[in-house]
């Protein structure tokens, strides 16, 4: 059976058995790192991608779901040469630890931010509830997200931290 | 130009330490058991700083190639502490080459200096320490060899920029220089450091090295590893320690699409799949039929009454001589509890491995490459030439996940299919089932207070298992225990002060008198534990610091000048006043009425990083609900660095605690542990960290390393207990400080 879908703006067809999950076909068949298998159950949501502006949990969504529908990973959004705004925010907070949880963190917040841009920060916390973090890199990434909105065009309408100086410059350089 | 390598290696190296650097070379670390601890090779120059005693010569830690290249290899590893970026830092400022001409070789057991286990907050001690005199020396040899060819005196040499610069102008680059130099020499005692005032990179907030590619999808942990050929592989097990799955209809699985093999050694079960989705399915028929237990029942009722019954071995941890408590004074007594607490990695344990011509090489998140292979070598039956471990980023594990047993479980199921790699990954309810869990813990303190509100007499004693059981052999691998004939089992050691494993921090830096402490090390072990971040220190600090704010209330002072009236270690005090200060201690809202502040204090190990944290929480009277308003910390992690790093790793100590602190405990029932994924074992989620956080950094330019990766959890999770208790009223002694005990408390 071959499914055709939109993959960060491309056009795609792909021969698999339909009920693999997305994330084992972005990770084996197209060969992409940032969507990362953390539970297989949507508890963590370490496999966070966007799929028709709605960010989803790649592990639990079949491929025979997909025809047809536009999906975004992290590899979407820019480089580490020249990250996105939400990537730039996160490079910019430095918020990661061991890294393993943060492309499906930017997935979320990119999703909320893309919807509003000016939630308030319980909106934010509620936002990106779904996924979990072991290093305890919360207020980083909170921090990050922030930084996003503000960069994106609007801001967290009643932060719980000052948005300040960012702790590296986003090419960066101390 | 005529290389000076006689002469030199003459000099500086004498026969003494080219016969002890080939014995080291040869020998095993003997760290793999020792937990906690670095571990690894023994010191063979002992006047050298860091690990450089135990391999010195400086072409063990860095190499200059004619291009001017610089690659240093370092013992240890990238656990997400930011622990390259620290070495990248001190290598450059030392060498003085730009951060981006450094290479770094991590733990990879065929390239790197043997360091025993990346554990401890030992990484900047003992390798940063190594690097950073390593590349001073370096340095010193490329000054001088430039010096040699200008016939200049080597104090006219200055270096810059990956280059020797004469006064006059001429230059001679590091590649120039190194192609006729040999670095396997001893390093030098005493080699002149940069002073902290020419720094340009040491004490600066550098960027961590590896964010970037993990903001954007780059290849950066061992489960993004995509070798040619590559197969995929899931081990078989039942759902947790001495439980066993029912039979499957083996010969049906084995035909499914995409299976390859079902291999089976003994016990040790393994599918290997060409899709990774096939493998998961062929998993899912073999656990279809059930599974049984095949072990003892494990312990109902009150945990840890049972635990406490357990045959024990009193050993005694701290013993601080004083006359006896005067009569009249006030005696106080409390027992502390924690449960088992779970590493929890977000990525489950995964590993890759290779077997090429009867040898295998082993992608691994271990914490310990050298004492795996020597695991390894015995579980394969190989020579340890056979084996290589090379170390590979995972996710966070904050002590002896399921890393190594998941190393051995893709060796195995490797060896079935020479020339092809395979990639064994565990699934979640795997990696729940069967990590080592951070042990239980009973903890009981008694002191008394003498008519001036000081403490008199003090007395710890704490009940717990064994706090690592790291493999250091093939008996300390989950397969080692599966294949036949079956390797006998690691015996439980307990970890010796002074860093203790149990016992860690149980001994106050408090000037008390009349102080002992006992540690009854129960060798039995219902549930498999080992090696949770920072060992005994959480619980003892939440305990100790705990008691300290009981003793306070008790004696009328306010909490953190009753810390000061006992404590003399200057350093100490200056982390406690910062986080006061910082925090507005003096002017916090005053507890009870569901608002309430903590304070907490330890210097970790009582021999590392000192840290503070001062918090401020609200307790929701109808629902128990626990929010953090504000946190206030302060840490010395001694020279400090890369300050972000250490703000970064305090930040995350802190929410981490307070998972750990509040929300955390492993369920079980008789037959197996029953917390089987994040529904089962949850964990903090960002409704419930807190509002702010700030961490300050008091650095300490000169004074040695200190490590940061476990300083917070011990004061952060004593803060939250504190509190709850002054927000409340009440005081909580038993973890998880959860809502619903503090509704309990509270009456409601």
């Amino acid at each position: 059976m071959s499914i055709n879908l939109t993959l960060n703006g491309a056009a795609v067809r792909l021969d698999a058995d339909p009920t693999t999950p997305l994330l084992y076909v972005l990770r084996n068949d197209l060969k992409l790192n940032g969507a990362k298998f953390g539970c297989g159950l949507g508890q963590c949501g370490a496999c966070t991608v966007i799929v028709d502006g709605q960010p989803v949990f790649s592990c639990l969504m079949p491929l025979a779901a997909l025809e047809g529908r536009r999906i975004t990973t992290v590899e979407g959004l820019g480089t580490a040469a020249a990250p996105g705004p939400v990537q730039a925010a996160f490079e910019a907070e430095q918020a990661a630890q061991c890294g393993y949880c943060i492309a499906g963190m930017i997935m979320r917040s990119q999703a909320l931010l893309e919807r509003n841009n000016r939630p308030s920060e319980a909106e934010l916390r509620a936002a990106l509830s779904p996924n979990l973090c072991r290093c305890g890199t919360h207020m980083r990434i909170l921090r990050a997200v922030r930084r996003a909105a503000r960069a994106m065009g609007g801001g967290v309408r009643d932060p719980s931290e000052p948005v300040g100086p960012p702790r590296v410059r986003s090419d960066g350089r101390p | 130009m005529n290389a000076p390598l006689a002469s030199r290696r003459g000099v500086l190296a004498g026969g003494g330490i080219i016969v002890a650097f080939a014995l080291t070379r040869g020998a095993f670390g003997q760290g793999g058991g020792q937990g906690g601890a670095g571990g690894g090779s023994a010191k063979v120059a002992a006047n050298l700083p860091g690990d450089l005693a135990k391999f010195p010569f400086l072409d063990s830690w860095i190499a200059v190639d004619g291009a001017g290249r610089v690659t240093v290899f370092t013992g240890k590893a990238e656990l997400g502490q930011g622990i390259k970026t620290a070495f990248v830092q001190l290598a450059a400022e030392e060498m003085d080459v730009a951060p981006g001409a450094i290479t770094l070789i991590t733990a990879d057991t065929a390239r790197t200096p043997e360091e025993g286990i990346t554990a401890g907050s030992h990484s900047m001690q003992d390798s940063g320490t190594a690097i950073l005199n390593a590349a001073a020396n370096v340095r010193l040899l490329l000054a001088g060899a430039a010096a040699k060819a200008w016939s200049l005196p080597a104090d006219r040499v200055k270096t810059k920029d990956g280059a020797a610069h004469a006064p006059d102008g001429r230059r001679l680059s590091y590649g120039q220089l190194a192609s006729a130099l040999s670095l396997h020499v001893a390093a030098q005692p005493n080699v002149p450091l940069k002073a902290a005032a020419d720094f340009r990179l040491i004490g600066r907030d550098w960027p961590r090295v590896d964010i970037p590619a993990k903001l954007a999808g780059g290849a950066a942990y061992v489960q993004d590893l995509r070798l040619p050929g590559m197969l995929h592989a899931r081990v078989v097990r039942g759902p947790s320690y001495r439980t066993r799955l029912k039979p499957a209809d083996l010969a049906t699985i084995a035909r499914a699409p995409g299976v390859v093999k079902i291999v089976r050694q003994g016990a040790f079960t393994a599918i290997i799949a060409s899709e990774e989705w096939a493998a998961v399915k062929a998993l899912r028929q073999m656990q279809a039929p059930g599974w049984l237990r095949s072990g003892p029942p494990l312990p109902g009722g009150d945990l840890h009454a049972a635990l406490r019954a357990l045959p024990s071995k009193p050993i005694p941890v701290f013993d601080f001589p004083g006359p006896a408590a005067p009569l009249g004074a006030r005696t106080l007594s409390a027992r502390f509890t924690r449960p088992y607490l779970m590493h929890g990695s977000i990525g489950p344990s995964c590993a890759v491995a290779l077997w090429q011509a009867g040898a295998v090489t082993v992608w691994t998140h271990s914490q310990g490459v050298g004492p795996l292979k020597k695991s390894l070598t015995e579980l394969l039956a190989l020579t340890p030439d056979k084996v290589r471990c090379i170390h590979v980023e995972g996710a966070g594990c904050y002590g002896h996940n399921g890393a190594d047993d998941a190393a051995a479980d893709a060796a195995l199921a490797a060896r079935a299919v020479p020339g092809r790699p395979v990639r064994l990954q565990w699934m979640r309810e795997q990696e729940h089932g069967w990590e080592p869990l951070g042990p239980a813990m009973t903890v009981d303190l008694q002191a008394s207070l003498d008519a001036s509100g000081k403490i008199a007499a003090w007395r710890y004693e704490a009940w717990s298992n064994e706090h690592s059981s790291r493999p250091y052999s093939a008996g300390g691998l989950l397969a080692g225990l599966e294949v036949a004939p079956a390797f006998k089992p690691q015996t439980p050691r307990p970890i010796p002060m002074p860093e203790g494993g149990a016992s860690r921090n149980s001994n106050p830096l408090y000037a008390f008198h009349n102080a002992t402490g006992t540690y009854h090390f129960i060798e039995e072990a219902p549930i498999r534990v080992s090696a949770l971040r920072s060992l005994g220190a959480h619980m003892n600090i939440l305990a100790m610091e705990s008691f300290m704010d009981e003793l306070a209330l008790a004696a009328g002072t306010d909490p953190v000048a009753f810390r000061l009236a006992h404590l003399k270690d200057d350093r100490a005090r200056a982390v406690i006043t910062a986080a006061a200060q910082r925090f507005g201690w003096s002017a916090r809202l005053r507890g009870g009425g569901g608002t309430g502040c903590g304070f907490a204090f330890a210097r970790y190990k009582n021999l590392a990083a000192y840290c503070a944290v001062a918090m401020e929480a609200e307790v929701e009277h109808e629902t128990g609900r626990i929010q953090v308003r504000r946190v206030s910390a302060a840490v010395d992690s001694g020279e400090a660095v890369n300050p972000d790093g250490i703000r970064n790793q305090i930040e995350g100590a802190i929410v981490q605690a307070l998972s750990w602190t509040t929300q955390e405990e492993t369920k079980f029932d008789a037959l197996h542990r029953t917390s089987f994924d994040w529904s089962a074992y949850p964990i903090i989620r960002f409704e419930d960290v807190p509002d702010r956080v700030e961490v300050e950094v008091i650095n300490r330019p000169g004074q040695p390393f200190l490590g940061t990766g476990e300083a917070g959890q011990g004061p952060a999770g004593a803060a939250i207990a504190n509190a709850i208790a002054d927000a409340t009223g009440k005081r909580l002694r038993d973890m998880p400080l959860s809502p619903e005990r503090v509704k309990a408390a509270m009456g409601v």
